[in-house]
């Protein structure tokens, strides 16, 4: 038994190593490096705590909206006010369009290309996905790429840019929507929906939206329109690959949201954790969060709420090998994602597919697609029901002593700020990440994070030294470092 | 033209950015301009060793390389170890990796405000020193020293933003590709003049207000944002609203103050972001090529003659008055 060292891990942001035991031909044990520090949250105490919504969205150029977003909602809970319904449902526009762009990005440019590498040439399958797939070469990169601008212009119109705008404020958006403006961007929503429909998917969404157990999924895929559209091409390859085997992580049958897309604070998305083997949502609560450093090489070995927690590298520290701080929840590894979302807030495919495989490489890339399919619906009724005339933001007053509480969905999963204002300056600011979940690195009992577990059992052939499956369960998490450890 | 992207000390967003490109077909434009990737971390197959491969062949002069981009600060520490940022599965500090890189590069590029300069990630207390690949904020030195030129005699090209505009990148790259970006192309921090000898006031869609010097008060107000809300486009070198984001937006055009994104040290401005710093009613930062005193008269005469309607206007959210239609009495 030997361990390999396996790294970078590039697509969406490069710094992640993996070290990998295996043995008799599979994983045995796997540990998850970031091996980057930046120190956003010793850059932010001391300052304005408005001036959070500079930085933190620069935590993350992928995720910088819902970085904008956590931060807003922590600053608004703070001062104890209310965003007015325009400014949740403008708020709601950017943040799904981020998130869905994300999700779109995901499978076009970071994970189907793996499929068409040599590794796989000579496979039945092998020359139609290797030239609709291919990095840089494929159609569908050139098809993609225009298709994922086109949809960010919603950016341009709401938020000024993508990524990192300052239209994201305590209170709602600094941006108020015409009713022109309402109209174009009801027609730059549809037209995602018409690419959508004409090459991911070959069907409605409402059709995908139907789909009700991995059953329909795969009745569906082998039809006539989505047989030939990129989503059925990736029901084959699941088929062909037996992707439903590969990535689980069934130590970790806990599937966790924060509930997302509030309107008049109810979110459209529930907030949750769905606990697969019982087959039930339990409530997720703020206080049940902590970040366990006893691995991660910062300063202290114990498990602290976020809002007590602190940030203090310490490189030397025994035991230590990640920057990722570990989060658990009631002191249990839980994971997140669009599949979590799909599942705490009950859509059927996503909750037959984790009962019957759990998460693995195919559910999480299904729930995914499947909540593009979800959400564009949703823009488009939050769009027509913007009030132009009506306020998008509501002034908000702080105080010099105080908390705040922010927590939100991000592309990857959950994403939580906590701030504490002290002689109104930034007196402590922790964040926790989607990828600081799913890629944690052990905590004190020694229980391996959710990508660590699930990488256990995965097939390495001999001689390759970045085995292609191994890829594959890394990349179905999406792994954004950057956000992880800040 | 061989281009190498690296990403060290910063968010991806540059990358993220560049792929917002107002093209229908970006790659097939690349390739058009003879620009080839050798490995970008968001475009590329190669992982792992490959991607090393690919790393070590260009230290070692196998693979020519034209073109070394780099996004992100440096990040030194902890005490000039690099440790702060290794690349993965090299055991080797990202600093050390950029450095011998750029001593193969034909022409070293910063992408974004990050490389160029420091950057957010070198902001309050910078606790893991951070800095630019050719300035630390505004002073020369950074990774590489003052006195760093690449292979073509330049120094590093400073494509600061944050994040970059897609076009600002790809442009310098054409533009280095067709051999027509010379020391003349920069400017004094090493920004191509193209887009570094406009301002951020340039084109942008409150300039009304700004004439009058109706204000706005708060988030979501129409007016303009120099006296109370910190914007600083009449003193930032960008092109932002001219050339659009996104389609057509531009910070200010999104409701939201132009932070100078583009300038050295931006991230430490020494007030909050989003207010004005005045002394005795008068903002501090006055714009470029301004002499205060005329300033000063001028913002009293023109505040005099505001008209109602861009007063009303400046401080709500929308259009509460429309110009009126009157007879221009032109034939």
């Amino acid at each position: 038994m030997s361990r390999t060292v396996l790294g970078p891990f590039n697509r969406v942001e490069g710094d992640l190593e993996v070290s990998l035991e295996a043995a008799d031909g599979q994983v045995s044990a796997a540990w998850v490096n970031s091996p980057m520090y930046r120190g956003f949250e010793q850059i932010l105490q001391g300052k304005a705590p408005h001036d959070a919504l500079v930085m933190v969205p620069r935590i993350c150029g992928i995720c910088s909206v819902s970085q904008s977003v956590a931060a807003a909602a922590a600053l608004t809970n703070a001062a104890g006010a209310q965003v007015p319904v325009n400014g949740e449902r403008a708020i709601n526009l950017m943040l799904a369009t981020e998130n869905l762009a994300d999700h779109f990005t995901h499978f076009y440019l970071f994970f189907m290309p793996d499929f068409a590498r040599e590794a796989y040439a000579g496979t039945p399958w092998f020359d139609p996905v290797a030239a609709r797939f291919r990095a840089i070469k494929g159609s569908a990169t050139a098809e993609a790429l225009p298709a994922r601008a086109r949809f960010l212009q919603i950016m341009g119109l709401l938020a000024g840019k993508w990524p990192h705008t300052l239209t994201i404020q305590a209170g709602g958006s600094a941006r108020a929507v015409s009713a022109n403006e309402r109209i174009r961007l009801l027609s730059m929503i549809r037209e995602f929906r018409q690419w959508l429909e004409r090459h991911l998917f070959g069907d409605r969404l409402e059709a995908v939206c139907a789909l009700e157990s991995i059953d329909d999924l795969m009745s569906w895929a082998t039809g006539d329109g989505p047989r030939g559209a990129d989503l059925g091409r990736f029901v084959q390859l699941c088929d062909a690959l037996d992707l439903h085997t590969l990535g689980q992580a069934p130590e970790v049958p806990r599937y966790m949201s924060f509930g997302n897309y509030p309107v008049e604070g109810t979110p459209a998305l529930a907030r949750g954790v769905w606990h697969a083997a019982a087959q039930r949502l339990e409530p997720m609560v703020s206080s049940d969060i902590v970040e366990d450093l006893s691995h991660a090489w910062m300063a202290g070995g114990g498990a602290a709420h976020p809002l007590k927690g602190s940030t203090l590298p310490d490189l030397d520290k025994a035991d230590a090998y990640s920057w990722c701080k570990a989060p658990r929840w009631q002191g249990q590894v839980v994971q997140c994602g669009a599949l979590s979302r799909q599942v705490v807030s009950g859509h059927p495919l996503a909750r037959d597919m984790v009962a019957r495989a759990g998460g693995n490489v195919m559910s999480r890339v299904i729930g995914r697609l499947l909540e593009i399919a979800r959400i564009v619906p949703m823009m488009e009724q939050w769009t027509r029901a913007l009030e132009p005339g009506a306020p998008f933001h509501a002034s908000v007053s702080l105080p010099s002593d105080g908390e705040g509480v922010g927590m939100v969905e991000a592309a990857r999963g959950s994403l939580g700020h906590w701030l504490v204002i002290r002689r109104g300056r930034i007196h402590n600011y922790q964040i926790i990440a989607p990828t600081t979940w799913n890629f944690s690195p052990r905590d004190a009992q020694g229980v391996p994070g959710a990508l660590e577990q699930a990488l256990v059992g995965t097939p390495v052939e001999t001689g390759r030294e970045m085995p292609v499956r191994v890829q594959h369960v890394i990349r179905s998490f999406d792994p954004c470092m950057v956000c992880t450890v800040h | 033209m061989n281009v190498l992207w690296l990403q060290s000390g910063g968010c991806g967003g540059c990358t993220m950015s560049m792929l917002c490109a107002e093209t229908p077909d970006l790659l097939g434009m690349l390739a058009d301009a003879d620009i080839h990737f050798l490995w970008h971390p968001s475009l590329s197959e190669e992982s792992g060793s490959e991607a090393v491969s690919v790393l070590d062949r260009c230290v070692s002069g196998e693979l020519p390389l034209d073109v070394l981009c780099v996004e992100g600060s440096l990040l030194r520490g902890p005490n000039g170890t690099g440790r702060f940022h290794m690349l993965a599965g090299t055991g080797t500090p990202m600093i050390e990796w950029v450095s011998k890189l750029a001593a193969r590069a034909r022409h070293t590029m910063a992408v974004g405000t990050c490389a160029a300069f420091g950057g957010v990630t070198s902001g309050g207390l910078n606790p893991t020193d951070a800095c630019g690949l050719q300035y630390e904020g505004a002073t020369p030195g950074g990774l590489l020293g003052a006195d760093f030129r690449s292979g073509s005699g330049l120094p590093v090209i400073n494509v600061a933003g944050c994040p970059t505009h897609p076009d600002w990148v790809i442009e310098s790259l054409m533009a280095l590709s067709m051999g027509e970006m010379g020391a003349e192309a920069l400017d004094e921090v090493g920004r191509p003049r193209f887009y570094a000898d406009h301002l951020v006031h340039h084109g942008c869609s409150r300039n009304e207000f700004y004439e009058f010097k109706a204000s706005a008060e708060k988030p979501s107000d129409m007016g303009c944002m120099m006296e109370h809300m910190g914007c600083k486009g009449t003193q930032a070198h960008a092109d932002c609203n001219l050339r659009p984001w996104n389609g057509n937006g531009s910070c200010t055009s999104g409701g939201y103050p132009c932070i100078s994104c583009t300038e050295p040290g931006f991230e430490e401005p020494g007030h909050p972001f989003a207010e004005t710093p005045k002394v005795s009613g008068i903002p501090i930062g006055l714009p470029t090529d301004m002499p205060k005193a005329w300033f000063v008269a001028l913002a009293a005469l023109s505040k005099s003659a505001t008209p109602k309607r861009v007063r009303v206007n400046a401080t709500s959210d929308h259009t509460v008055i429309a110009p009126a239609n009157r007879k221009t009495g032109l034939k």
